[in-house]
């Protein structure tokens, strides 16, 4: 640091006179470049699905390799020849193929359902990069495929969208006791992380009563010494089903030591599940985030984590994917919890976040009383983005 | 250690931006740069940068309705004359978006309103884990702080122990907490349910301050959803019980397109008179700050930014509207930099660059002792552009290091001071032992320093713009092992971005040659004047 002061200094002091506004825009400007390699592997992604399309249109859109098949049942369109020709033209990029395809094909679907449609996504919270591609490579295909209702748009937007979700992903919660040499078989631990205010420790209480009710031996870790009364939250969860608490006696005691004497007691007491509440945190502290990686660190020492799961709550925008990110790079998160689902927010941010670091949601909140943790339905889910209320 | 990393390193940092999109100052500038060529606006111009502003509002989190009628008005503000007939229209339109930002957000700022007798009642209402309780402890602390004596009520008798929580943050806060009664906790809690009646115990701790003659009572409340017709009666029944002087609806700075729901949802249920922001020490840009003042046209009064529970403050909504832009919050770094350096030091040292003098080792120490004397180093390099990247070393950085530059710089002749150069072995020698430090060392700090020398140059030359960062990038290398490291370092720059700093050097180099004055990058194809800019803002537009 201090081999960089000589620089930093007099930049300093140039900032506070004249010259800052040179300094802002030349940071500003020096950034763009650094932009572009992103912005290019975006790009790809958009020319994936044009490919798609390109090699898809003439044997009838062939589904995509993830997910189910997304449309099976798309008559082929009556002119299978213009098709494929608009289908080159669309994929071509060049200008005089895109007029040609425009006085080829007429956009059937009017711009104000288009409109609608990306309205409702961003509304959903899915973010303006996943729904403009997504709205792109759609109207490209309603062009190509000759598409005129929009409500036969919208059923392809809900296929596009669960393809995306994923139906078939593994989201059950791994909970089997790892193998072990010695005698005592450790017990599986899960940690749950998450910035303040998501609802870690109410989402513990209600997963404590779900494993409970399942027949598991359970230990709850209140490693929140930092919040005022958050042990006391999380005990007065556990009393309600007979299960233990492992707390430090004193508030601002050290997180990791007390994460690391819950899961030694359970392991001493033969427990199935120890369940390990952390402080929130956002992800942008680094002090803090390195107090996480020490928990996870700490507790591995005495039997591997199972299940790291990040809460996040449905209303968070577009922050929830660089929360998302972050965790994961620090604890190696293996699922989302959504919370706060019963409210109007309908946690669109997951879609983003599930694309780019491929964790799957595995449980979703409810509201406030005891039982309201379920399991992640996609279906239900994408139906909930698209506004459509779930029968 | 930053040494260790090496200046290339922190070029790359400082170009690595948190948000995966280009900024939008950066968007813009795209957007317009065939526009010279052009000579005026034309009507795709403008819907060009209204997508683009669209897009960073979006992106901010900003609900999609208040995006539309936002940009619709900034559309009809941009095709008046007042853009078309500017001789930089880009600039123009982001001062006019600003401008638009700050009226939307700080229209009707005002200070909270405090009752003309009896004691003044507070009630703070908002969604599950907004931050409600802690907000509760940070007012009671701020309020006694200007000679209040405010007593806390805890009807938040729903969540488990939440009200042990507000007695603890209380008593953090020094502030006595009415809590009649201990809420849901123990063996027969039932979470979910509220386990008495808040509305009861709202009025009892209005009574009870009134009793205790205590100014301030501040009323916690259960975190409820918008949807949630009973809690919301609920929360109504509460108000009509204490009519409080102010209802403070608070919201988290993450929300998303939600926003819009929540706020009209609790503006119909409690009728909130202001807002407060919380948990804006994350990352998040915060666009709801900007619907929910759209929406329900109540000021936002305070942000909370941090948990501390000092880490409150008045909300600023110039700053809020650049960090909603992402133009980073540099107003607060160039303010912190004013203080820290009186005018004198700032203009005398515009001067001598300009003046094509050299930077010298005195005026070094100068600067150096003059940002100790502001406090915390640490913090004023953190706000740098790009620092904040850099957290890690910053951390490890002992401002006690600096106390051993001092030392050899102090340890020279004034004229060594004044030019380096003349420094010779047996110079080094006795400064190395009038400083208590070695020869390698004065080493490494003269050739620090000598390179910051060339910057300086640079900077003279081409002006900040061309020379700040960049220039940083092709300093020579510090630290132990820097010279090593340094080709590996080069290649984290692509072959592109090298092309188009280059470009954008020549360019600036280009700009900067012109009209005297120039040396700071001052641009002379705006006249400020004619822009009115509001206060602090013309920073941005280089002047």
């Amino acid at each position: 640091m201090t081999d960089l002061l000589p620089y930093l200094v007099p930049t300093l002091v140039v900032l506070s006179g004249l010259g800052y506004a040179g300094f802002v825009r030349s940071k500003r400007s020096s950034r763009g470049p650094q932009e572009g390699p992103q912005s290019i592997e975006r790009d790809t992604v958009v020319t994936g699905d044009d490919s798609d399309l390109r090699d898809g249109v003439g044997e009838e859109s062939e589904p995509r390799s993830a997910g189910p098949v997304h449309t099976p049942d798309v008559p082929l369109p009556a002119s299978g020849r213009m098709a494929r020709l608009r289908g080159r033209l669309a994929a071509s990029g060049s200008p005089l193929g895109q007029r040609l395809l425009a006085i080829l094909s007429k956009d059937h679907i009017e711009e104000s359902d288009w409109d609608e449609l990306e309205e409702t996504l961003l509304m959903a919270d899915l973010g303006v990069g996943p729904t403009t591609e997504l709205i792109d490579a759609l109207r490209t295909r309603a062009r190509v495929e000759d598409i005129r209702e929009a409500g036969t748009i919208r059923q392809i937007v809900k296929e596009e969208l669960l393809a995306i979700v994923d139906p078939t992903l593994d989201r059950t919660l791994h909970l089997d006791r790892p193998e072990s040499a010695d005698e005592v078989v450790p017990p599986a631990v899960i940690v749950v992380v998450g910035v303040n205010g998501t609802g870690k420790t109410t989402t513990i209480g209600k997963l404590t009563r779900v494993l409970v009710a399942d027949g598991q031996k359970v230990l709850l870790g209140a490693a929140d010494t930092f919040r005022a009364a958050a042990a006391d939250q999380l005990q007065t969860w556990g009393q309600q089903v007979g299960v233990e608490t492992v707390r430090s006696d004193r508030d601002g005691a050290d997180p990791a030591s007390v994460a690391f004497d819950a899961v030694r007691t359970g392991r001493s007491t033969g427990v199935d599940v120890v369940v390990v509440d952390t402080a929130g945190r956002l992800q942008n502290k680094a002090g803090l985030m390195d107090e996480l990686s020490k928990i996870t660190r700490v507790i591995t020492k005495e039997a591997p984590i199972s299940e790291v799961l990040l809460v996040l709550d449905a209303t968070t925008g577009q922050n929830g994917l660089n929360q998302a990110r972050v965790f994961s790079q620090v604890a190696g998160v293996t699922g989302i919890v959504l919370t706060k689902l019963d409210g109007t927010a309908r946690g669109g941010i997951v879609v983003a976040v599930q694309r780019e670091l491929g964790v799957p949601v595995k449980l979703v909140g409810l509201g406030e009383g005891p039982d309201d943790l379920a399991p992640f339905d996609p279906e239900q889910f994408v139906d909930g983005l698209l506004g459509v209320s779930a029968s | 250690m930053a040494g260790r990393l090496g200046v290339n390193s922190f070029y790359v940092f400082a170009s690595q931006g948190k948000h995966v999109f280009a900024t939008l100052s950066d968007r813009l500038t795209s957007t317009f740069k065939n526009l010279r060529s052009k000579g005026r606006l034309s009507e795709a111009d403008i819907d060009a940068t209204i997508r683009e502003i669209r897009r960073a509002l979006l992106d901010a989190d900003v609900a999609v309705s208040v995006v539309r009628d936002f940009t619709g008005a900034i559309r009809e503000r941009s095709l008046s004359s007042e853009v078309s007939s500017a001789l930089n229209p880009a600039q123009q339109v982001v001062k006019i978006v600003n401008e638009e930002l700050v009226s939307i957000l700080g229209g009707a700022s005002r200070p909270l309103q405090f009752a003309k007798n009896g004691p003044t009642v507070i009630m703070l209402a908002g969604l599950q884990g907004a931050g409600k309780t802690t907000l509760a402890g940070k007012l009671a602390l701020h309020l006694k702080s200007k000679g209040h004596t405010p007593i806390l009520v805890a009807a938040d008798l729903q969540r488990p122990n939440a009200v042990q929580q507000l007695k603890v943050v209380g008593e953090r806060a020094g502030a006595p907490v009415y809590a009649p009664h201990p809420g849901n906790m123990g063996e027969g809690a039932t979470p979910g349910l509220s386990a008495g009646d808040p509305v009861a115990i709202a009025r009892a701790g209005y009574e009870t301050a009134k009793v205790r003659q205590h100014d301030v009572v501040i009323v916690d409340t259960a975190g409820r959803l918008g949807v949630d017709a009973e809690l919301m009666k609920q929360a109504s029944d509460i108000r009509d019980a204490i009519s409080p002087h102010e209802i403070l609806f608070v919201i988290d700075a993450m929300i998303g397109q939600d926003a819009v729901a929540t706020a009209q949802a609790f503006a119909e249920g409690v009728n909130f008179t202001g807002v407060v922001l919380s948990k804006l020490d994350g990352d998040a840009r915060g666009g709801a700050a900007l619907s929910v003042a759209h929406v329900t046209g109540r000021p936002i009064l305070f942000a909370s930014t941090g948990e501390k529970l000092t880490d409150f403050e008045v909300f600023h909504p110039d700053r809020m509207a650049s960090r909603i832009l992402d133009m980073g919050d540099v107003l607060t770094l160039i303010e912190q930099a004013e203080k820290a350096f009186d005018s004198g030091e700032a203009e005398r040292m515009a001067q001598k660059v300009a003046d094509g003098k050299d930077f010298t080792l005195s005026d070094f120490l100068v600067q150096m002792q003059q940002l100790r004397n502001m406090g915390s180093m640490k913090k004023m390099l953190g706000m740098l552009p790009g620092m904040g990247q850099m957290r890690e070393a910053l951390d490890n950085f002992d401002e006690r290091e600096v106390n051993r530059i001092e030392a050899i710089i102090q340890s020279m002749t004034p004229a060594e001071r004044e030019n380096p150069k003349v420094i010779n072995g047996s110079r080094r020698a006795r400064i190395a032992k009038g400083s208590g430090t070695t020869v390698q060392e004065i080493n490494q700090l003269l050739q620090r320093f000598d390179g910051a020398q060339k910057m300086m140059r640079q900077m003279a030359k081409a002006g900040p713009a061309g020379a700040a960062m960049p220039g940083m990038g092709k300093m020579p290398g510090v630290g132990k092992r820097a010279g090593a490291r340094q080709p590996k370092k080069d290649k984290k720059l692509t072959p592109q971005q090298r092309a188009a700093l280059a470009r954008k050097k020549a360019k600036e180099e280009a700009q900067g040659a012109s009209a005297p004055g120039s040396a700071f990058g001052v641009k002379q194809d705006v006249d400020p004047a004619s822009l009115q800019l509001p206060s602090g803002f013309d920073k941005f537009l280089g002047k």
